[in-house]
């Protein structure tokens, strides 16, 4: 399976891959406990899963195609999660570790931008918003929300 | 007149109050339907800032519907 929703927590051991694969680059998103100042006490994930997945397979499928690697995988959760929970989980198999990296980070940051899956921050406060991330592929991020209208 | 199966998710299902309805409506293209239901539920987005997936696939918002057609207008994703 290239892409993968699970409500359930992410197994980060990857097991075999290709003989020839010599560079193997693994990211992994965590539920942090701050964003933009403020405390977050967990996260919950929602996903449209009919549409993510086809997308989340045409994204690793076009990283195959495009970077010269043997093999990719993600895995994207669903439901709610705690500080420090895997929110997603992104490998690249490559000969060298050039294309491994580079293909692990076009991954990551298209199913950020691509995939229809949303984020609804629970804040210490009691606050929740659900977060717009518009430039979740900068190096430097910063989340903006629809507080305004979704403060729940 | 056409049947247009609709699904909510996330801000959209908070605002909308629905997971999903059924309407039977004259709107021609999900931009129409878009600007028809942002009229009705006062959701908080532009067109811009909106996609859609019809049938479970990314289209254009100019898309023609038909029949039938399931309809989910995706308001800015933010996996990862």
């Amino acid at each position: 399976m290239l892409f993968q929703l699970t409500d359930q927590p992410i197994e980060t051991l990857i097991g075999s891959l290709h003989p020839h694969a010599g560079g193997i680059v693994t990211f992994e998103g965590r539920v942090r406990a701050v964003n933009d100042d403020k405390k977050v006490a967990s996260l919950e994930y929602v996903a449209y899963p009919e549409l993510a997945l086809h997308e989340g397979h045409a994204i690793i499928n076009a990283a195959l195609k495009q970077f010269d690697i043997l093999e990719a995988r993600a895995v994207h959760r669903t439901g709610h999660l705690a500080i420090g929970d895997i929110a997603v989980w992104v490998m690249s198999a490559a000969i060298h570790r050039k294309e491994a990296f580079e293909a692990t980070e076009y991954i990551i940051n298209t199913i950020k931008v691509h995939v229809p899956i949303w984020k609804k921050e629970h804040y210490s406060d009691g606050e929740a918003i659900w977060v717009r991330c518009d430039r979740c592929t900068d190096d430097h991020k910063h989340s903006h929300t629809v507080k305004e209208a979704f403060s729940l | 007149m056409t049947t247009i199966h609709i699904t909510y998710f996330a801000a959209l299902r908070d605002v909308t109050g629905y997971a999903e309805e059924t309407l039977i409506t004259e709107v021609v293209t999900a931009q129409a339907l878009f600007h028809k239901l942002t009229a009705k539920y006062h959701w908080p987005f532009s067109e811009a800032d909106i996609q859609v997936a019809i049938n479970d696939r990314y289209q254009p918002t100019d898309t023609l519907l038909k029949e039938g057609d399931r309809v989910v207008f995706i308001p800015p994703v933010a996996g990862g």
